[in-house]
């Protein structure tokens, strides 16, 4: 019956247990008959000893089916644990026994089963939905063996919150007998919570134990016991184990699928409150039945391995002494000369011909502080996430260095990533406080996006009110100025800051940054550009203009939109510079191309201020050497430098144009030496595709681009998966770009490795193919994508033409014949085609990564036959 | 590709007096081979051939006698006929072949086939060989060369070994195929590109399918019950190599498109008419389109050629540039 009926069970692991009850609803000297799944007999039959027990808990209305995946894994990982899954009384198989078992009895009935089973050594419970609850409780009595928790989409406080529309309605008087129990509604509606639907074998396993009215009393008084008021009898036992687990000392993994109209994102956050170590991966697209749309076994053994098994000794972490973010500021405090300048306060498009603001060092330093008392006033504390939807200027500023100073963690992910990315950034992060521009409330209000909300702007009644508005900055500094209350030293290991990566190399991640890392960022920026106080530096490039007031630069932010950095023209730069007598300027390859394309407009003295700057850089994507010549024109005393980094590690190295220069072509673009303090490797990528787990740093062999650094990340946010992955090498973070040293140490980038051919040949990397490309007349970028599948792709190239190609689709002959022979002379490559498009698609942040996973997905299509089809969005 | 000299042996080459057939029985000869061709018409003037129909056990009998090796290209070829016309040649005369050789102590068999015979009309990106399959192969050509396949594989076995070759469209000075109707077509105007012209597919140059064949004897150790599908190895759009061939003939390439969804409709159409009409003599030549055609025209069709490779251990020599440049100094 169980193999035929139960697909995915083994039939030896299906056993029913006899356990004396100790419950208070049940009389003494009752037994009580369980159902379990127990992959014992697979470990006793191997003849091998169990690392430690997986105690399983599922919740309503599932049944210990919804495991099955964990007890095949448990008995074949490379160190095996006890798999047990339970069937909770009134529930599954387990007996019906027509009393109605709350909380606090079924915690009592999971601790009287693990005594009859005679569970010893280490255990790590596992639960979902109410069953969270339950495995917890278990957790709390029995802290002895207790080895780590695993939670997948559960609550453990829904108290606190007004209860989920859904839940409402399965509770309502006329609805609760009917959905849940004389109908079978309830299960078929959680059942349909699954994403991607789930096989029909799967869904009628799931319903199996619950056919008949009689066999569904216990879903019924399942969602009945659900203390939605204090008054409820369940009520305490709930909150003793909401309270109890912020003492669990224990590891903790917390997998969850958002996708889920019950157990919904707020409840992550609420459980994460109680459970901040806990590791976290939140599946985007995965729903309420996590164990059915995704595979957890995979990373619940992995994170056995490392954080049970043998889990790191923190201790290990440098305790170097730390100079704060802040110190610059509060060393300054009495400073009138400028900080940061505004060129056109809040973007310039939200006031009317917006006049340039400037604050001083004392200014800022009174502004920030006033700023972060008003803010703790208003409830933000040390670990509070507070999203920032503030434009780079003043108002930006004094925020993050407010934050920092309260020891809150700043959530910035920029407007760039557009409105479903960004919604999705925000939910993902999870803030308690959400400060934004108008634009960015009234998204906020529309689209739900968590955090109590602050205004950058000053409102009315009227408009605060619709917009959900609880506080205005202007507010909370006139509260908290003249607070003199010392201030609280950050815990240099603490979170700082989640910044969100690009999205141009898939969903938009959040990256973690510790106190101690955004620091080191700031000295490998200071020490390898040479900023002392005194330097003044035009920001034209987001994410190091949270830096300035840190390395004690005066920071001027132009007149720009910085969501599009090619609306930075020649004039506002100039204007930019000169205000601030500016000695740097950082800007992205796109803005200087605008730059360069309007530099018609300068007079004279602009072009004086510009003569003045020391030292450009072109950070963001890589830059070509002819388009960094002629702004060497513009700016003929700088010396010219772009940086290569990430998101997860900004930068990793630096050249200059000089250097650049020196280099001369080769395979891919050479991005230099590495920064102050970064160490940069690779390892070796095999002709399959796979990536060896070596950092080498011998010259000329391809391979992932590794860093290792004290500015690199603390960890994914919420993506313990991609974190896992990312620093699956002892020490480094694997950065997914490839590249190669060559023989005097120089770091050649070749492209991403998810955009490697792997050609009958072998691998080989898009760069130089472009690069050789783009020498030829009359074209402009160029990507070089595999069509194909692996190991036998064909090289095809995709090219912008100059002036633009009007219609997409295959070039022409002549250009095919010049691109083709180019490349094969240059590069060694035999390309079967080339494509012209009128305009590459690109990320939206830095307008200059050309997305070639929907290229690689056009050229095929078109490639395949048919007519010319549409350019999509790359497929992730 | 190696260089080990092999003894030379009695080759009988059939459908010789064919682009491909002609050029097989060159390379034999060349690397020391005795060669022997077996055509319909009379063979080349002081080289050993007989003439006859390869369905004609008679002929075939005279053809394999004292034959160490044969290899066996003779088919019939078009786009258009009668079901029986391709019946009789392509699978009564393989049989009638491949009996006659096993009977008079044959002992290595290469049967030319085509990559059609394992695909269905659908894009083929970078796929392997796979196997023939008569039923569902495109037009009674590929379903009757499928059926010949899987016979003459079925026959493969230590003492009488039969490998199976695949040349995807051979093109080259000379070739009436493919370069001629191209010209011809572009020439008076009849020949549309369908959709983008941008469906990628494989070709083979004369020589390169030569070598492969004479390869697949050479290395039949290796190649004995298998289908290898041979190509250049270098993919291009259909568009690209139509107005390649048009180029180096001097004639316009086309300026003109038509949806392949259309150009597949009509193919059958006319497909159809052209055969009504040949049969009531009106018409001699081959249609201007046909389904088959069309589909070939509007569909990508290139394959992995890693393990044709490893197992003939052999590379292309002439690229499809090099062709093209053969090609114009053909024409010039």
């Amino acid at each position: 019956m169980v193999e035929e009926l139960w697909p995915g069970v083994s039939p030896a692991w299906s056993s029913f247990v006899r356990v004396p009850s100790t419950s208070a609803v049940d009389v003494p000297g009752t037994v009580r008959k369980w159902h379990v799944l127990d992959n014992g007999p697979d470990l006793a039959a191997a003849g091998v000893e169990p690392a430690g027990t997986l105690l399983c808990v599922h919740g309503n209305p599932t049944w210990s089916y919804l495991w099955r995946t964990l007890l095949a894994a448990g008995a074949s990982a490379d160190k095996p644990w006890r798999v047990v899954a339970v069937d909770q009384l009134d529930m599954g198989f387990s007996e019906r026994t027509g009393a109605f078992r709350r909380l606090a009895d079924r915690i009592t009935d999971l601790g009287d089963l693990t005594d009859t089973l005679g569970i010893t050594g280490p255990v790590v419970t596992v639960g979902h939905d109410w069953g969270g609850v339950i495995s917890l409780g278990w957790a709390l009595r029995h802290r002895r063996q207790l080895a780590g928790v695993v939670l997948t989409n559960t609550a453990v406080h829904p108290a606190g919150y007004s209860l989920p529309p859904a839940l409402k309605l399965a509770l309502h008087p006329a609805v609760h007998p009917w959905g849940t129990r004389s109908t079978d509604a309830f299960i078929r509606v959680t059942h349909s919570l699954a994403s991607p639907a789930l096989p029909a074998p799967v869904r009628e396993a799931l319903a199996l134990p619950y056919r008949t009215a009689a066999r569904r009393a216990g879903v019924a008084n399942f969602v009945a016991d659900i203390p939605a008021v204090e008054t409820h009898p369940s009520w305490r036992a709930l909150n003793t184990v909401a309270e109890g687990i912020r003492r669990l000392n224990v590891p903790s993994l917390v997998l969850w699928g958002p996708r889920d109209p019950v157990f919904s994102d707020r409840y992550l956050r609420d459980l994460l409150e109680r459970l901040p170590a806990s590791s976290v991966h939140r599946f985007e697209g995965a729903g309420h039945l996590l164990a059915e749309d995704v595979d957890i076994a995979s990373p619940i053994f992995t994170w056995l391995q490392t954080a049970v098994e043998a889990p790191a000794d923190s201790a290990l972490r440098r305790a170097e002494p730390l100079r704060p973010m802040l110190a610059e500021l509060d060393e300054r405090a009495g400073d009138t000369s400028p900080a940061v300048v505004d060129m056109a306060p809040l973007g310039g498009s939200e006031g009317a011909a917006a006049q340039p603001r400037t604050l001083s060092w004392a200014g800022l330093a009174e502004r920030v502080n006033a700023l972060a008392a008003g803010l703790a006033a208003a409830g933000v504390r040390p670990g509070t996430r507070v999203n920032l939807l503030v434009p780079p200027g003043i108002e930006l500023t004094s925020l993050i260095y407010a934050c920092l100073r309260l020891n809150a963690v700043i959530v910035v992910a920029d407007a760039g990533l557009g409105t479903k990315g960004l919604g999705r950034a925000i939910k993902g992060a999870g803030p308690a406080f959400l400060i934004g521009i108008d634009r960015a409330l009234i998204g906020a209000r529309a689209l739900g996006w968590p955090g109590t909300r602050i205004s950058v702007s000053e409102l009315s009644p009227a408009r605060k009110r619709l917009l959900g508005v609880r506080h205005s900055v202007e507010g909370l500094i006139a509260d908290g100025a003249g607070n003199d209350v010392p201030w609280h030293p950050a815990d240099p290991d603490a979170d700082a800051a989640v910044l969100f990566t690009s999205g141009s190399t898939g969903p938009a991640k959040g990256v973690v940054y510790t106190h101690r890392q955004l620091a080191a960022m700031r000295d490998a920026i200071k020490d390898t550009y040479n900023l002392r106080a005194g330097t003044s530096l035009v920001a034209g490039f987001a994410p190091f203009a949270l830096l300035g007031p840190a390395l004690g630069a005066t920071s001027v932010t132009p007149d720009m939109d910085v969501t599009s950095p090619r609306t930075l023209t020649a004039a506002a730069l100039a204007d930019a510079a000169v205000a601030v007598d500016a000695t740097t300027i950082f800007a992205s390859p796109a803005a200087l191309t605008n730059v360069l394309a309007t530099s018609g407009q300068l007079d004279a003295t602009q072009r004086a201020a510009l003569a003045q700057v020391e030292l450009l850089l072109s950070a963001g994507a890589p830059i070509a050497e002819p388009l960094l010549a002629q702004v060497q024109d513009l700016v003929p005393k700088a010396s010219l430098h772009t940086p290569y980094g990430m998101t997860e590690a900004l930068p990793v190295t630096d050249i200059s144009l000089e250097g650049i220069r020196a280099a001369g072509a080769g395979n891919g673009v050479c991005v230099g030496t590495p920064v102050s303090r970064a160490e940069v490797a690779i390892a070796e990528v095999f002709p399959d595709g796979s990536v060896g787990d070596k950092p080498l740093t011998v010259p000329n062999r391809t391979g992932e681009i590794l860093v290792s650094a004290p500015h690199v990340k603390d960890r994914y946010d919420r993506l313990w998966i991609t974190e896992s992955h990312s620093s699956s090498i002892d020490g480094w973070h694997r950065t997914g770009d490839v590249g190669h040293f060559d023989d005097e140490g120089r770091l050649w980038v070749e492209g991403r490795l998810g955009h490697i051919l792997t050609t009958a040949d072998g691998v080989r990397t898009p760069v130089a193919a472009e690069q050789a490309a783009e020498t030829v007349d009359g074209v402009g970028r160029v990507a070089l994508v595999g069509v194909g599948p692996a190991g036998t792709q064909v090289p095809v190239a995709v090219v912008e033409t100059v002036p633009p190609a009007r219609r997409a689709g295959t070039a022409s002959s002549e250009l095919t014949t010049a691109v083709r022979s180019r490349v094969a002379e240059l590069v060694g490559l035999d390309l079967a085609a080339v494509l012209v498009l009128p305009q590459m698609p690109t990320d939206i942040r830095h307008n200059s990564k050309i997305d070639r996973t929907a290229l690689a997905d056009w050229a095929s299509r078109l490639l395949a036959g048919g007519p010319v089809p549409r350019l999509g969005k790359g497929r992730r | 590709m190696s260089s080990a000299v092999l003894p030379p042996r009695n080759v009988l080459v059939t459908g010789a007096s064919g682009l491909l057939g002609g050029a097989v029985a060159d390379l034999l000869e060349a690397k020391g081979h005795k060669v022997r061709t077996f055509q319909r018409r009379p063979g080349r003037p002081g080289r050993d051939s007989v003439s006859g129909s390869v369905a004609d056990r008679a002929a075939a009998v005279r053809a394999v006698d004292g034959m160490d090796a044969v290899i066996h290209l003779a088919a019939k070829v078009s786009f258009t006929g009668e079901w029986y016309e391709f019946e009789e040649t392509n699978i009564v005369g393989t049989q009638v072949l491949l009996d006659a050789a096993q009977a008079a102590g044959v002992r290595d068999v290469v049967f030319v086939s085509s990559p059609s015979v394992a695909h269905f009309g659908e894009p083929i990106a970078g796929a392997g060989a796979g196997t023939a399959d008569p039923g569902r192969a495109r037009g009674f050509y590929a379903a009757s060369k499928a059926q010949a396949e899987l016979i003459a594989l079925a026959r493969n076995s230590s003492e009488f070994r039969v490998t199976a070759i695949r040349p995807h469209i051979v093109w080259g000075p000379g070739d009436t195929q493919l370069v001629e109707r191209v010209i011809d077509r572009a020439r008076s105007g009849r020949l549309p590109l369908l959709d983008a012209g941008a469906a990628l597919i494989d070709t083979t140059y004369i020589d390169n399918a030569a070598s492969a064949i004479v390869r697949g004897l050479e290395r039949m150790d290796a190649a004995a019950g298998r289908a290898l599908v041979v190509t250049n190895g270098q993919p291009r759009p259909v568009g690209e190599m139509i107005a390649g061939i048009c180029a180096a003939a001097g004639v316009a390439a086309p300026g003109w498109s038509v949806p392949g969804k259309v150009a597949r409709g009509a193919g059958s159409l006319i497909e159809k008419a052209w055969l009504a009409a040949g049969k009531h003599g009106l018409v001699h030549d081959e249609p201007p389109m046909t389904r088959f055609l069309a589909e070939q025209l509007s569909t990508s069709h290139w394959f992995d050629q890693r393990e044709t490779r490893e197992v003939l251990d052999w590379t292309p020599e002439v690229s499809i540039e090099d062709g093209m440049a053969r090609l114009a100094r053909h024409y010039s």
